[in-house]
């Protein structure tokens, strides 16, 4: 019997790759299976390289084989689209879902905030919110469990060359996901997101900015120090999440300057943004994983 | 330059780029005022959105006097023969927005995006070509920092979603007329001929005039300006400057001249916190090729940390920063200031 939890990426994409090269180090997860809908893909391919299982016929080439191969987590790397079908037919097969796209059927998870209740409801599909929402909303959440925040806003900067297709053709779903993330788990009353691209070479590290409106004047001392933590907690899974700037004040406003650098597992160590939703997604699965191997949760068709 | 029985139609910015210099600070009332007397004037379609466009409304780019909803609504309303539109920066704003914005009564929505980026525009266009009657426009901003032959492919991919009129976008006021020609050419080239051409400049440079009219000798037939300059920087092309010139050329804008010089004169002028001009700052804007509404941020790092705001400007467009990026500044200004002191 393994004593590591078999997973399937669905997604041959930038995202879906980088997945795969972290999943390969994960002592708990050991991928099995990368699903695409090209036979021509890259992703296929180079999935195929690294000796993965792949098909090209979309989950439906999957599902067949889940149960045989005993796939109990599969993680969505596609696009929102096309997510709520494909989170039905592998949860069917018994596997929970880790959706990375902006989709947000299954609970919000923002691991260092809220990754333990996310596990303990057992959701058999949990969404990752945005990759600007993994970047900030650990920052919301380091102010408001200080004090109330009445507005939470997020700016997420992020270079061209990180954006794929399924961003741009969905980004409204990026800013309306994040900011209700930047609420539901940041925890401010109201959230508001913003994302801007710019194609400069060389290409620029994802750069978030994070703007709290406390309800009373903040406790600058605490909230500093909450920050600091914060930043301390995602750095066990991003090392390259760094505070650049602040906590500043300026009445009523906090604000928080931060650079996200990837590992540069696939895609270049700018596209911190991207880096962030796998080592998330990763990071859930293998609380799932922990789960599962303890025998306290038996992932279970619905 | 022979422009005589050229037709355009004139697109005024006070509303929307003028929030820039008033820190989105114009009352209802004021928009109501200046937009009646725009209508009176002839001024065939006027923008009316928070500066940075629907859903511009926050601690980045600063909250407005009033939401877009209350302005557009109280100016839809007010109007008689001016059309009205409304700017949308996805990223910023959403469809949602979009379909709030038609429910007040625009005629014409603009889709934004930085000019590389013009395929996260897709899902409003497309959705905005499919609404009966209303004229969608896309709007390739910061259009200096790509070449012509570029240029063009974003705007066929905007004209291709359904826009059926598509912007070269000076946003930093940073392009010589040569520069205008060869977009604005090409563009006329390469677009079909029923897809309109519109060119949107600032006056960081004085080049304001001068762009527009080559624009419109290149093909472009909507221009942008707004009444005394109220804009982002050194504010747009002067629109009642612009009027005059196109009456001396014999270009058709359909406006009253005098009538238009009266509402800069008496209704914009006299709203301004401060004189819209080249100086300083602004121009430094135009010269480095940065985003317009970028100056007023600037100057208040500046004042903020003990900088100039002209190295602050110097170094975002060092830095290739693009529109929206205005957290940025005080992020630099902050840096800047730990290296003075450590120095």
């Amino acid at each position: 019997m393994s004593n590591k939890i078999r997973a399937a990426i669905i997604g041959p994409g930038n995202i879906g790759t980088d997945l795969l090269m972290k999943a390969m180090r994960s002592d708990v997860i050991e991928p099995v299976w990368m699903v695409g809908v090209d036979p021509e893909s890259p992703g296929l391919a180079r999935a195929r390289d690294m000796g993965i299982k792949t098909t090209c016929e979309g989950v439906d080439g999957l599902v067949p084989h889940m149960r045989e191969d005993n796939i109990q987590i599969c993680f969505d790397a596609t696009s929102a689209y096309v997510h709520a079908d494909n989170s039905r037919k592998v949860n069917a097969e018994g596997a929970v879902m880790i959706d990375l796209t902006p989709a947000a059927i299954g609970p919000f998870c923002v691991p260092p905030v809220n990754l333990k209740n996310a596990v303990a409801e057992r959701a058999m599909n949990v969404n990752m919110v945005t990759c600007g929402g993994q970047a900030t909303i650990p920052m919301v959440a380091a102010v408001s469990r200080v004090q109330a925040v009445s507005y939470g806003e997020i700016v997420a900067t992020v270079s061209s060359r990180s954006v794929g297709p399924g961003t741009r053709k969905n980004i409204d779903e990026f800013t309306r996901t994040t900011a209700k993330g930047v609420e539901l788990i940041g925890g401010a009353q109201q959230g508001k997101a913003i994302i801007i691209i710019n194609p400069a070479e060389p290409p620029l590290i994802m750069r978030d900015t994070i703007h709290c409106l406390t309800v009373d004047e903040p406790d600058q001392e605490a909230i500093t120090r909450s920050v600091h933590e914060m930043v301390a907690e995602v750095q066990k899974y991003v090392p390259g999440y760094t505070l650049k700037n602040g906590p500043t004040f300026d009445g009523k406003r906090v604000s928080i300057y931060m650079e996200v650098a990837g590992l540069g597992d696939f895609l270049p160590r700018y596209a911190g943004n991207l880096d962030i939703m796998t080592a998330a997604g990763l990071r859930t699965a293998e609380m799932y994983a922990e789960e599962i191997l303890a025998g306290r949760f038996v992932p279970t068709a619905a | 330059m022979n422009l005589q029985g050229k037709k355009i139609q004139v697109h005024d910015m006070s509303l929307r780029d003028g929030m820039h210099p008033k820190q989105h600070q114009i009352t209802v009332q004021q928009m109501v005022e200046i937009a009646v007397a725009m209508d009176e004037a002839g001024i065939p379609l006027i923008e009316v959105t928070h500066g940075d466009g629907l859903g511009g409304a926050s601690v980045n780019y600063g909250f407005p006097a009033a939401s877009d909803q209350e302005y557009l609504t109280a100016v839809c309303k007010a109007v008689k023969k001016t059309r009205v539109s409304a700017l949308l920066l996805p990223g910023i704003g959403t469809v949602d927005h979009l379909k709030m914005a038609v429910d007040c009564g625009i005629s014409t929505i603009r889709v934004a995006t930085h000019c590389t980026e013009a395929d996260v525009s897709e899902q409003h266009i497309s959705m905005a070509s499919q609404i009966s009657g209303l004229d969608t426009v896309g709007f390739l901003m910061m259009a200096h920092m790509i070449p012509a032959e570029e240029l063009v492919v974003q705007l066929k991919l905007m004209e291709s979603y359904g826009a059926n009129c598509v912007y070269i976008t000076d946003s930093a006021g940073y392009m010589l007329p040569d520069d205008v020609t060869s977009r604005v050419a090409l563009a006329r080239k390469e677009l079909k001929p029923e897809t309109e051409l519109g060119f949107h400049g600032h006056h960081n440079l004085g080049m304001g005039i001068a762009n527009s009219l080559a624009a419109v000798e290149a093909g472009a037939t909507r221009i942008d300006g707004s009444l005394a300059g109220l804009g982002a920087g050194a504010g747009n092309t002067p629109l009642e400057v612009f009027l005059a010139v196109c009456d001396r050329m014999g270009v058709e804008t359909g406006v009253d001249l005098f009538k238009a010089m009266d509402v800069a004169e008496d209704l914009i002028v006299p709203l301004m916190d401060h004189m819209v001009r080249v100086d300083r700052d602004s121009l430094t804007l135009g010269w480095a090729g940065v985003y317009s509404s970028f100056l007023l941020f600037a100057k208040r790092s500046a004042a903020k940390y003990g900088l100039s705001a002209r190295d602050i400007l110097v170094e975002l467009g060092r830095r290739r920063t693009v529109g929206g990026q205005e957290d940025m500044i005080e992020d630099l200004a902050m840096d800047m200031a730990r290296a003075r002191d450590s120095a």
